[in-house]
């Protein structure tokens, strides 16, 4: 009888996909992000929100997840960018493989990734099985909206301290729900000291300018990282 | 509930291991599982036996060894386990800390009967 160290990761193939699609993005200079939350806490209504605050000519694309339906991806290409949906049949979260295929798709459908500065993907709606895999993104960012409870981050600490950004959505709601937002921030950051939260509404449009603000400061760091890189 | 394809995973990646040594027999499975992974210990292992279950592999041993968060403190640099959120330094009581483990989900090794 012999024990034989392996140490690799479970998900390797996983990892090896995610690699390259990140070189990819970074050869391109695409800023990949991926969005993560339960069902129904306005990931679609917030890219809907931000893709309709940028001028045509900016180049954004997006990849959204569902387990069925093309109903986002109909909602989200009324904005005039190229907008795909992923249909996992089932399948409880994205996986880089999908993205590698849509990528694919994209291109025989002559959308060139080098048109692209800007790549949003909206994950299937669930807390848990999304923040095992890795899809080469820039940043996850997880949404948590004040219907749901202020212990979702302690409940399901995996995604939020995997997460770059924490948005709390639909705070226009908060006069009539007893989320603790103070809580929530508190929560937030037991799981991932330090991280960065903002607080916004969709249908006030309050908190959308600091949503933007870190999105504009993500995508100014990428691009100083890009052409450090260069010199 | 994505344990099913990771135990898959895991599966596959024992029996190409034990694929190196020709004529061997897979006796044993480790793995380790942080508990930051999202994945859960029971749900991983009912999926191991539901996929074995009946087949030729149903004597494999299946071990989880369970990682702890692991912090570094960014004030004194003292790393030190916690419980699955963050805690203060034990060293210096700061509150300023990364996470730096506790996301493993890692094949750790196998063990094979040679012939």
């Amino acid at each position: 009888m012999s024990t034989i160290p392996v140490e690799k990761k479970v998900l390797s193939e996983n990892q090896r996909i995610a690699a390259s699609l990140r070189s990819r993005y970074e050869e391109q200079q695409i800023l990949c992000q991926n969005r993560i939350s339960s069902p129904g806490s306005g990931k679609t209504t917030l890219l809907e929100q931000t893709l309709s605050r940028f001028r045509h000519e900016e180049r954004v694309a997006v990849l959204t997840g569902d387990l069925q339906t093309e109903n986002d991806a109909k909602r989200l290409a009324r904005y005039g960018f190229p907008v795909q949906q992923i249909t996992t049949g089932g399948v409880c979260h994205l996986d880089g493989r999908m993205i590698e295929r849509a990528l694919e798709r994209w291109s025989s459908d002559a959308i060139d990734l080098r048109d692209i500065d800007l790549l949003f993907i909206e994950n299937v709606g669930n807390l848990v099985c999304p923040s095992s895999y890795d899809l080469g993104e820039e940043a996850k960012i997880v949404l948590l909206s004040v219907t749901e409870g202020e212990d979702k981050p302690l409940k399901y600490p995996s995604i939020f301290a995997k997460s770059e950004l924490v948005v709390f959505t639909k705070i226009d709601l908060l006069p009539y729900v007893p989320f603790d937002l103070a809580q929530a921030r508190v929560n937030a950051r037991l799981v991932h000291p330090g991280v960065e939260i903002v607080e916004l509404s969709c249908t006030t449009g309050e908190g959308m300018d600091e949503w933007s603000s870190w999105l504009s400061h993500r995508r100014e760091a990428a691009m100083l990282r890009a052409s450090a890189a260069m010199v | 509930m994505h344990e099913i394809g990771i135990a898959n995973a895991i599966i596959e990646a024992g029996q190409t291991e034990a694929a190196r040594r020709p004529g061997s027999k897979l006796l044993r499975i480790g793995v380790r599982v942080g508990t930051l992974s999202g994945v859960d210990n029971d749900a991983l292992r009912f999926a191991f036996t539901a996929l074995t279950q009946g087949t030729d592999l149903d004597t494999v041993d299946f071990e989880i060894q369970t990682c702890l968060r692991r912090n570094r403190c960014l004030d004194c640099n003292l790393e030190f386990e916690s419980g699955i959120y963050s805690e203060p330094c034990p060293g210096c009581a700061s509150q300023r800390t990364k996470l730096v483990g506790g996301e493993e989900l890692d094949l750790a090794y196998v063990e094979v009967e040679e012939p």
